[in-house]
């Protein structure tokens, strides 16, 4: 029984949304927008146990003094630091904890905590992706044997398109990465795209029907 | 003297001969525009509910003024109007109100609204006398048609309503707009939700015929059929990874992607974690599975209990197995990151939807030392994952992964079922490739699909 129940909601709700996309009536449309808001509420309820998992796993490790200990401690500051920010605010002449109403979100504590160190780490973490580029470049690049090789004069057609020094090669050069990204990139990407649609109409059979039921934990 | 009077004379002629060039040369003004004369209105207009939607829209087609890039060439734009009940003012005014109002005050007017607004079919009864004719939209020249969009949400002041008469009239105008020409009016006409989209019959045909291929595969191979699948390294290379980290004596990092639980690629992820994490109970190694969303880990949590209580070793299990981390997209890099780093995991593994993280998290896993596997449904980030990983499963090979783990005949069955509708669509590009050469639209619009 705690099986067939999860597995005919699985069902029921499955085959209505197949349906739903059939059906363009406002109520179809309803029914979906009803059950979406479901999953913002299981997300709110969700979040909640993920930060108390958070909080979990980083006080077992400052209590144990892992290795690393010390950036636990960073993430406990920031989680309640930005709790108490968030929740404090000026209003009505005078500062206080607002639980109801947004004050908190212009607290000047918060904004300088979100902008002047979120944000800066986070595009930090992302520039580092042009030195990752750069050295997975250099790994793929390296003409092992024929389909490397061939990989390598294609990504040095390509990357050359843009260069304006290369005179009346230019145009070849730009005229030959053209066709390279339109004809065999692109019948190889649509080729994945069909097989990743497939997939995922199986896929979504194989768990409305029952056959597939890892996402309960039961392969 | 004669002459002096000559040269007077010459030049006051010119004086004015110039005086009456500049005005010549100057722009037009309006006097000019009013000589435009008025243009022929629009001709067999006509006004029906929009297909295929929710309702709430209705259609005009009509076809052009003779002035509009012929005759004249007088006509800029169409103006479109309907017909509104003077009842909408009051309506409006209630929104008005609406809009400052708090407490029980803003639930009156609610209250009041709502009342007016279930009163509006009604009210268009009164064509034409109690209302008139408000402008809902402009057509530039040479548009043949309009679709007036109305909201389905009662409180907006675009709100139309289903199942209630509307009349619509166009106007042919000119550069003056004084000068235009408006139309016959039509009407009544009703919009109204449809029950099917017929513009989606191909897609309900193929997901019908491919629902019964795979229940078809899947009733073979219950029934014993054997079924081949093409071995896939990326998964046969699970166990030996696995195997590698229980002998180096160092965890295995499963990395479930940025999707939520409602995606096909995480939902396959789930799967195959429920595998290896059945392994790793069995080998007693140690797994790390930090998450993005709180969704999935819960979802995550219970999958590898279940391993862990399948493998026979429930005793081994811990909930901090399976954590959160954050909802930043960064920042959760940062942290798997430093993970990584600390742990020296022997095998990562990179499962589920990935975005711009994938290459950040594959090098740093590469610069660790790790075997790492990874697998992930979008097409944009297959090459960092093959650059950086020792294994890769490319698009579709995430979804068949744990049928092949699994080896069960009934999952076997569908990715057969899979396998047939992939030849048939090379079939039918091939076939599409024949019709768009020898012009075959007939063939080509059984494919067509309309939103």
């Amino acid at each position: 029984m705690r099986r067939q129940i999860p597995l005919a909601l699985v069902f029921i709700f499955g085959v209505f949304m197949i349906f739903q996309y059939f059906v363009p009536h406002e109520s179809s449309e309803w029914i979906y927008e009803f059950l979406l808001d479901w999953i913002y509420i299981i997300g709110i309820f969700a979040l909640a146990l993920g930060i108390w998992s958070l909080i979990r796993v980083s006080v077992a490790k400052i209590k144990t003094r892992k290795s690393g200990w010390g950036y636990p401690v960073i993430t406990m500051a920031g989680l309640f630091l930005m709790i108490l920010f968030g929740f404090t605010g000026y209003r009505d002449g005078s500062w206080g904890f607002h639980f109801m109403t947004a004050e908190g979100l212009s607290n000047p504590m918060f904004r300088n905590f979100f902008d002047y160190i979120m944000i800066p780490i986070q595009s930090t973490m992302f520039a580092l992706l042009a030195f990752f580029i750069a050295s997975a470049a250099y790994r793929a690049f390296r003409a092992r044997n024929v389909l490397a090789s061939l990989l390598l004069v294609a990504a040095l057609v390509v990357m050359l398109r843009f260069n304006p020094y290369l005179g009346p090669f230019g145009t070849i050069i730009a005229d030959t990465a053209s066709w390279l990204l339109n004809v065999p990139n692109l019948a190889a990407k649509r080729a994945i795209i069909i097989g990743i649609g497939l997939g995922m109409v199986g896929t979504a059979l194989k768990i409305i029907l029952g056959i597939e039921r890892g996402y309960m934990g039961k392969g | 003297m004669k002459c002096k009077s000559l040269v007077i004379l010459l030049f006051v002629c010119g004086f004015f001969a110039l005086a009456a060039a500049e005005e010549g040369s100057g722009p037009p003004d309006s006097t000019h525009v009013d000589s435009i004369p008025p243009p022929t209105p629009v001709s067999m207009l006509t006004a029906r509910d929009s297909e295929n939607d929710h309702g709430h829209s209705v259609t005009l087609m009509w076809e052009l003024s003779t002035d509009d890039g012929a005759g004249q060439n007088s006509v800029l734009s169409y103006e479109i109007f309907r017909w509104v009940p003077f009842f909408m003012d009051t309506l409006q005014s209630i929104r008005d109100s609406l809009a400052g109002a708090e407490g029980t005050i803003a639930e009156q007017l609610r209250k009041r609204r709502d009342q007016a607004i279930a009163m509006i079919p009604g009210a268009h009864k009164s064509y034409p006398e109690q209302g008139g004719w408000r402008k809902i939209g402009t057509a530039l020249s040479g548009q043949s048609s309009y679709e007036d969009v109305g909201v389905k949400d009662r409180g907006s002041p675009d709100y139309m309503a289903d199942h209630t008469d509307y009349y619509y009239l166009v106007d042919a105008v000119t550069a003056d707009p004084a000068i235009r020409a408006p139309s016959e009016i039509v009407g009544p006409v009703q919009s109204f939700g449809q029950f099917f989209n017929t513009g989606r019959i191909p897609v309900f045909v193929a997901v019908l015929v491919f629902g019964l291929l795979t229940i078809l595969f899947v009733t073979r191979a219950r029934r014993g059929a054997e079924l081949y699948v093409r071995p896939l390294a990326g998964i046969e290379a699970v166990d030996d990874a696995i195997g590698r980290a229980t002998e180096m004596g160092k965890p295995i990092l499963y990395v479930l992607g940025l999707g939520s639980a409602a995606d096909i690629g995480t939902i396959a992820s789930f799967t195959i974690l429920g595998r290896v994490a059945k392994r790793v109970a069995e080998y007693q190694t140690k797994l790390i599975v930090p998450c993005y969303d709180p969704i999935v880990m819960t979802v995550a949590q219970e999958t590898v209990k279940a391993a862990f209580l399948d493998a026979g070793r429930p005793d081994d299990y811990y909930e901090d197995i399976v954590y959160f981390v954050t909802q930043s997209q960064f920042a959760y890099v940062a942290a798997v990151n430093g993970t990584m780093l600390r742990e020296l995991p022997a095998t990562n593994m990179y499962m589920g939807v990935f975005f711009a993280e994938s290459l950040i998290l594959a090098e740093t896993g590469a610069l660790a030392g790790s075997i790492q596997i990874a697998g992930t449904d979008q097409v944009a980030q297959l090459p960092f994952f093959i650059v950086a990983c020792d294994y890769t499963l490319i698009g579709e090979e995430l979804y068949a992964a744990s049928a092949y783990l699994g080896r069960e005949p009934i999952l076997l069955g569908s990715l057969k079922a899979q396998d047939y509708a992939k030849a048939a669509v090379i079939i039918l590009a091939a076939l599409g490739l024949l019709a768009a050469s020898l012009n075959w639209t007939a063939f080509i619009n059984l494919f067509s699909v309309t939103s």
